[in-house]
């Protein structure tokens, strides 16, 4: 009842090929974007924006990079996090170089180093591709890891090996980054760019070059028969999907942990955004969102909870208890929906329609 | 000038200036080969016969030999340790099968090679809350695993080779021999062999496929059991022991996935080249060329010969 677009006509081709064709979405839309933008900063405790949404929507961007490789073109990539750190150490360099530049611009520009190296680690798929392609990921993993170990000017030779974020100002003298830097306007500037790169990608992926991933995607061999040029299609996926995972990597950095060490993104947290993609739900941009919140916030829950019963478990066990409920939902997801909680999302909109009529 | 001799000629003239640590060098990349190969083993023989990409075998080597130390320490004789572990990865073989693989049946691959990844965190989990996540030292001697070394003196160097070392390789020939005699000889063995061939084909002439499955995943268990003894025995048995077995990704592509003599050659040529390349050449990039240098290979290999070795050749068609 609440939910159906019967009466909304489309009079012109602009309005039927709208992002949000149905006025539903555009208001429910709207509504999100504003409780994000209004009430969350102005209500919302530090640890709430420091714990939960930050991570949150910097996962939710890499999440969105991985499924463009992943879930738009089915080329699978165990390498994420990886890429994110050639996103995080390109920022950090470049910082070093240009301190007086907006670290914003900064940060959307070091997406530019990672989508070169994604590219140079892409072209072996255009030979081969699924669980090869996915050990050629790995290489990227295994290799990038090490290159940020052992060169150490990509962090600027200090003892530690790890790269500290500065203090940068932006914008007149609001403080952008570092330890100074308040969670709301951490959380705004990030807030601002996971917006914007969605919008960026959810046209990328309606349009043409899109649709070429999902021809790819769908059969490759298929899609070069009818002109689809595979070199292209994968190599933009690839530059695209590493583009993201970039700035994802250089936000987390600058804007969450404030310093980090290879461990940040060793295969582990590549693991995780490939399970963020799949529990949100493979080429999906909203599973994306959704998968990064699941994943990242369901830990938390589980955490929180002995403490709010009294339960006195200790931290290692309740870490353990979350691998396998991780897991095991991975498992459980890929046995009953493997199209993810996008597509519970999509079976709950078609039931709304009708809702609480179904019969009329 | 400089760097084109550091690569071409002055690796090659320490290994002749040295001959007995290069045989040093290449006994050890032997044994890790063979290790790297007893790892890839439990993946072909999944991938043989299921189709499955067995993301989880890394975490079941972890698995067994923690069952095996967690059981000798709760009091257990070595032995019925050993048998008991058996049986656990018996049971896990069963579970996997009913649980995941049984409602998996006709999904994609990548849908399945997910499933195993989902298999390789549970375990994990399952692992840690068990038995702790601190590593444990595997009983090498308790199950009558030789501990001494023998030096010998060719060239007048001297190369050691411990006994573990060649326990490790015996025990990988007797694997593969008892493996390919399963697979060749036995009726077990050749409803597996129709099974990889054809699903459906194989189910037609009554073979049970879900029973199959659990023999596998089993056989693959019994792999993952001696390779932990063994991999435990030369380190300690942790969770490290995971990322370790990744390597055994690189090993398959070089030998094909469905190959076992290629897992073997596929081992042997990536613990080769990975000792030496890390001793003669390692230096020039700074150490620790160990941990991507297996990928590079593979890489490289995969750019001429996409099937591996001895892979079936890919036909694709629509």
């Amino acid at each position: 009842m609440f939910y159906r677009e019967v009466g909304q006509f489309k009079t012109t081709y602009k309005a039927d090929q709208s992002i949000f064709p149905i006025l539903q979405d555009k208001i429910g839309i709207a509504v999100i974007l504003l409780i994000a933008f209004i009430p969350i900063p102005m209500f919302g405790s530090d640890f709430f924006l420091n714990s939960i949404m930050i991570p949150f929507l910097i996962f939710a961007l890499a999440t969105i990079g991985l499924n463009i490789l992943t879930g738009y073109t089915g080329q699978l990539s165990l390498g994420t996090g990886a890429f994110m750190g050639v996103g995080a150490y390109a920022c950090y360099k470049l910082t070093t170089f240009f301190p007086d530049v907006n670290i914003i611009i900064l940060v959307l520009m070091s997406g530019f180093f990672s989508a070169g190296v994604g590219m140079i680690f892409g072209l072996p798929s255009l030979r081969i591709k699924g669980f090869y392609l996915a050990v050629t990921t790995l290489a990227a993993q295994f290799f990038l890891e090490w290159c940020f170990i052992r060169i150490g000017w990509l962090y600027n030779y200090n003892n530690s090996g790890a790269i500290e974020v500065p203090r940068r100002e932006g914008f007149g003298d609001v403080i952008l980054t570092g330890a100074a830097a308040t969670p709301v306007t951490r959380y705004l500037v990030v807030l601002s760019i996971v917006v914007f790169m969605t919008w960026i990608a959810s046209n990328l992926i309606r349009g043409r070059i899109g649709r070429s991933w999902m021809m790819i995607r769908d059969m490759d061999i298929a899609a070069e028969l009818m002109g689809v040029r595979p070199l292209y299609a994968k190599l933009s996926a690839f530059a695209v999907s590493s583009f993201y995972c970039g700035v994802a990597g250089a936000m987390m950095v600058f804007f969450w942990l404030g310093a980090a060490e290879v461990e940040s993104f060793d295969i582990n947290h590549s693991f995780l955004y490939l399970f963020m993609a799949i529990i949100g739900g493979l080429g999906s941009l909203v599973g994306s969102f959704m998968g990064a919140a699941f994943i990242w916030i369901l830990p938390i829950i589980i955490r929180a909870l002995p403490e709010t019963f009294g339960i006195d478990i200790n931290a290692a066990t309740v870490e353990h208890i979350n691998f396998m409920l991780i897991g095991g939902l991975i498992i459980f997801f890929l046995i009953v929906e493997p199209h993810g909680l996008a597509r519970l999302w999509q079976i709950a909109k078609e039931k709304l329609r009708t809702w609480p009529f179904p019969y009329t | 000038m400089d760097i084109l001799y550091k690569i071409f000629i002055d690796p090659f003239m320490q290994m002749g200036s040295a001959p007995d640590f290069l045989l040093q060098v290449l006994w050890s990349g032997f044994v890790a080969g063979t290790l790297y190969s007893l790892i890839a083993l439990g993946f072909v023989l999944i991938f043989k016969a299921s189709g499955v990409f067995n993301f989880a075998q890394g975490i079941m080597v972890v698995f067994a030999a923690l069952t095996l130390v967690g059981l000798y320490s709760l009091g257990l004789p070595a032995w019925i340790a050993l048998i008991a572990t058996i049986g656990v990865m018996a049971l896990l073989a069963i579970g996997v099968e009913r649980v995941v693989l049984r409602k998996l049946v006709n999904q994609p691959d990548i849908i399945l090679f997910m499933a195993t990844i989902g298999l390789t965190y549970f375990l994990i989990g399952l692992g840690e809350s068990i038995f702790g996540g601190e590593p444990k030292k595997m009983i090498a001697e308790e199950l009558g695993l030789p501990t001494g070394s023998t030096t010998f003196e060719p060239f007048g160097g001297i190369v050691i080779i411990e006994h573990l070392d060649v326990a490790a390789v015996v025990m990988a020939i007797l694997l593969v021999t008892g493996l390919a005699v399963f697979f060749n000889k036995t009726r077990i063995g050749r409803a597996l062999r129709a099974v990889a061939d054809d699903h459906q084909a194989a189910l037609s002439v009554g073979i049970s496929l879900n029973q199959i499955w659990a023999i596998v995943w089993f056989a693959a268990g019994i792999v993952a059991l001696a390779t932990g003894i063994m991999w435990g025995a030369k380190s300690d048995v942790s969770f490290a022991l995971q990322i370790v077995a990744l390597k055994a990704l690189p090993v398959l592509i070089i030998g094909g996935f469905t190959s076992i003599p290629g897992a073997i050659i596929g081992g042997l040529i990536i613990g080769f080249g990975e000792k030496l390349f890390e001793i003669y050449w390692g230096g020039l990039l700074g150490s620790g060329v160990e941990g991507w240098f297996a990928y590079v290979i593979a890489l490289i290999f995969l750019l001429f010969r996409p099937q591996g070795l001895f892979g079936e050749k890919i036909i694709e068609r629509i």
